[in-house]
């Protein structure tokens, strides 16, 4: 995994609430065997008319020239629904490092921090403040310091991010990595049990 | 102060603690099946690691398999491909395998249980969010990521933080044609689809206890949809009457010193939750989606609520785009609404029980003409259990289609899709829009409301037919 320090990007605004992964990533693309190229079927049925990628949805935002960077910006409840791992990779693959919603579903959470993409919880009132915003807009998020800024106006507000999570994060490491660590301690309590 | 259910059960499972952060959790089971595994094998691959539990582990294929002649190769090549890949893998692995064929092979969800590998007290995972089924057996069983599935392969633990925990009593009696699905149906209803995300629940009173373990599956199953890590009921008599004498459950004296432990996992009566809500079954009726997340369910006698009875701007927002999908206006009654699909299965909805109410309302009765009925066993063994008892002769007198076990039109993933713009009243777990195809439009019931409208042809409240 690589590390997550600090994004400064423009941000892509989906004010829809509930959003599943099912729309992030419909089940038809889940045949695939390897973790690659789900980017160009992220929201697939909002993206195209009738799965016609020469008929966009003009109204939906990855179709709208004006919005575009590394952060989505979404409505509260986001990536609820079906475990899918393939949502946090077409997210990611998209060119995603970071969702910022209300609210968001356990599985996805955890999904988006073992591959990178940074979960960022804010409260309603600032999630209504971003999707106020000028399309041109930055918004810079600082893993270390746990703040995300919208650098146009100042407004900042804290972020929670498990102590733990947030070393991973900042140096790259995953889980599996430090599972492998603690093998002996594992077969301890697998002994002590039996 | 006393422990819960779930306390009982993670405290029994944690290796350590990491500091400032999560526990270790050790898994006990780990089912696995051909969508959420391909990319965990090779990461551990790729790592140069080993399984380390091989034989804690059962894989069988479901959500990608036809539920027509599965004896043949399956026609579309990915998925034939990605079916065969499971296949090498647990090979190469040492797996035990309930693929394609095999007389074990069903619903992740159906064949655990059904097999004895769900045992009261374990931890379970599975890629799958449904593995709050296996809860209804007094365990700790949750749905994971892919990455997830490689930190199982690789040290049969998972770093987790403890949820917050509610519980749910649901006493008193249930109505004529209320079913397990339609309390399921209701509580989402009531505390939505975000509701519970963050907990784990606990069911518990007087109406929950009276059910057979299906109906508690069912219960269970759906946990997910209000957005709660999972589900569990405490296990009793009528769990170990469901489990003596399956293949994977202990037998003899182990069977009697298992039988000695499960007794002790109950939640202490001084023990605390951090939600309780409480309901009375007398006031559940038969239930039905209008909308597109399971939280969108009214009584099927309910109309849709209008705009004016909404508070917040949002919920306008969110019901609004819903209709639009849905092809429906606030305020309507769903009553007499005609459906193009019946879907009787998934994991919420396909085991014997189910398949048994749904013979007994239909027995000696066709399908409207303008219906397509599918009923699919979520298993190989409910398939020949349903032979045994004659019901596949009922649902064929009755026009039903009868298929083999999959996952099936659940999910829009198999050949089994609704096309788009049709309706179908389907007693799966999800309503999300393309969720059962591009297009399609998915209304949720309990397996005798979906029945109901198979006859009629139209939305039905069940209790009209009874």
């Amino acid at each position: 995994m690589k590390p997550l320090k600090e994004i400064e990007s423009r941000f892509v605004p989906l004010p829809i609430e509930n959003i599943d992964t099912d729309q992030i990533i419909p089940a038809r693309f889940l045949k695939a065997t390897t973790r690659e190229g789900f980017g160009k079927n992220l929201f697939r049925d909002w993206r195209y008319v009738q799965d016609d990628e020469k008929q966009p949805v003009k109204t939906f935002v990855l179709n709208q020239p004006e919005y575009a960077g590394e952060i989505l910006v979404a409505g509260k409840n986001f990536g609820c629904g079906s475990s899918r791992e393939h949502a946090a990779w077409a997210l990611q693959d998209y060119g995603f490092r970071a969702v910022v919603s209300s609210f968001f579903a356990d599985i996805f959470k955890n999904n988006a921090l073992n591959n990178g993409v940074l979960p960022v919880k804010v409260s309603d009132e600032f999630l209504s403040r971003i999707f106020s915003l000028p399309s041109n807009s930055i918004i810079k998020i600082n893993v270390e310091k746990q703040t995300i800024t919208l650098l146009s106006t100042g407004e900042e507000a804290h972020f929670e991010i498990n102590p733990y999570k947030k070393t991973c994060l900042l140096n790259g490491y995953d889980d599996i990595d430090y599972l492998i660590n603690r093998k002996e301690s594992i077969e301890k309590y697998e002994a002590a049990r039996n | 102060m006393g422990a819960t259910l779930f306390d009982k059960i993670w405290h029994q499972h944690i290796v350590e603690q990491v500091t400032d952060g999560p526990s270790v959790l050790y898994i006990d089971k780990h089912l696995i099946h051909e969508v959420t595994s391909p990319q965990a094998f090779q990461g551990i691959e790729k790592r140069g690691l080993s399984i380390f539990r091989p034989k804690q582990i059962v894989a069988t294929a479901d959500h990608n398999v036809p539920t027509l002649n599965q004896h043949l190769p399956i026609r579309d090549e990915l998925s034939r491909l990605q079916v065969q890949q499971l296949i090498e893998n647990c090979t190469r692995h040492g797996i035990e395998l309930y693929g394609l064929g095999h007389p074990n092979q069903g619903i992740v969800h159906v064949i655990g249980p059904e097999l004895g590998i769900t045992q009261p007290g374990m931890t379970i995972v599975c890629g799958d969010s449904h593995t709050s089924t296996h809860g209804a057996f007094g365990t700790i069983a949750f749905g994971i990521g892919t990455s997830e599935v490689e930190m199982v392969f690789a040290s049969q633990c998972l770093l987790q933080t403890k949820p917050r925990q509610m519980r749910i009593n649901i006493d008193g009696e249930l109505g004529a044609g209320v079913v397990a699905k339609d309390i399921i149906l209701y509580i989402i209803a009531k505390i939505s689809a975000g509701g519970a995300t963050g907990y784990f629940v606990e069911y518990a009173g007087s109406a929950i206890r009276k059910l057979s373990m299906e109906a508690r599956m069912t219960i269970c199953n759906m946990s997910i949809e209000m957005g709660a890590r999972g589900g569990l009921i405490a296990p009793d008599e009528i769990t170990y009457t469901y489990m003596k004498g399956r293949p994977y459950a202990p037998a003899g004296t182990a069977w009697d010193n298992a039988v000695i432990s499960w007794k002790e996992l109950y939640t202490d009566n001084d023990a605390v939750f951090d939600l309780e809500l409480n309901i009375d079954a007398a006031n559940i009726q038969p239930m039905i989606t209008y909308g597109t997340n399971p939280g969108m369910g009214m009584a099927v006698t309910d109309a849709i609520p209008s705009y004016e009875s909404l508070d917040e701007e949002a919920e306008k927002q969110n019901l609004k785009k819903s209709l639009a999908y849905m092809g429906l206006t606030p305020g309507q009654s769903l009553l007499n609404m005609p459906v193009q699909h019946v879907f009787i299965g998934s994991c919420t909805n396909s085991r014997i029980e189910d398949l048994r109410l749904v013979a007994e309302l239909v027995k000696n009765k066709q399908k409207h003409p303008d219906v397509q009925v599918l009923i699919v066993p979520g298993s190989q063994e409910v398939a020949r259990q349903a032979k045994r008892e004659g019901l596949d002769v009922i649902f064929a007198a009755a026009g039903f289609e009868l298929r083999q076990a999959g996952c099936s039109a659940c999910l829009g993933m198999n050949e089994d899709k609704v096309p788009a713009g049709e309706y179908c009243i389907s007693t799966s777990n999800r309503n999300f829009e393309g969720r059962q195809g591009a297009g399609a439009r998915t209304l949720l019931a309990s397996p005798l409301t979906a029945a109901a409208a198979a006859i009629t042809g139209k939305i039905t409240d069940v209790r009209t037919l009874l």
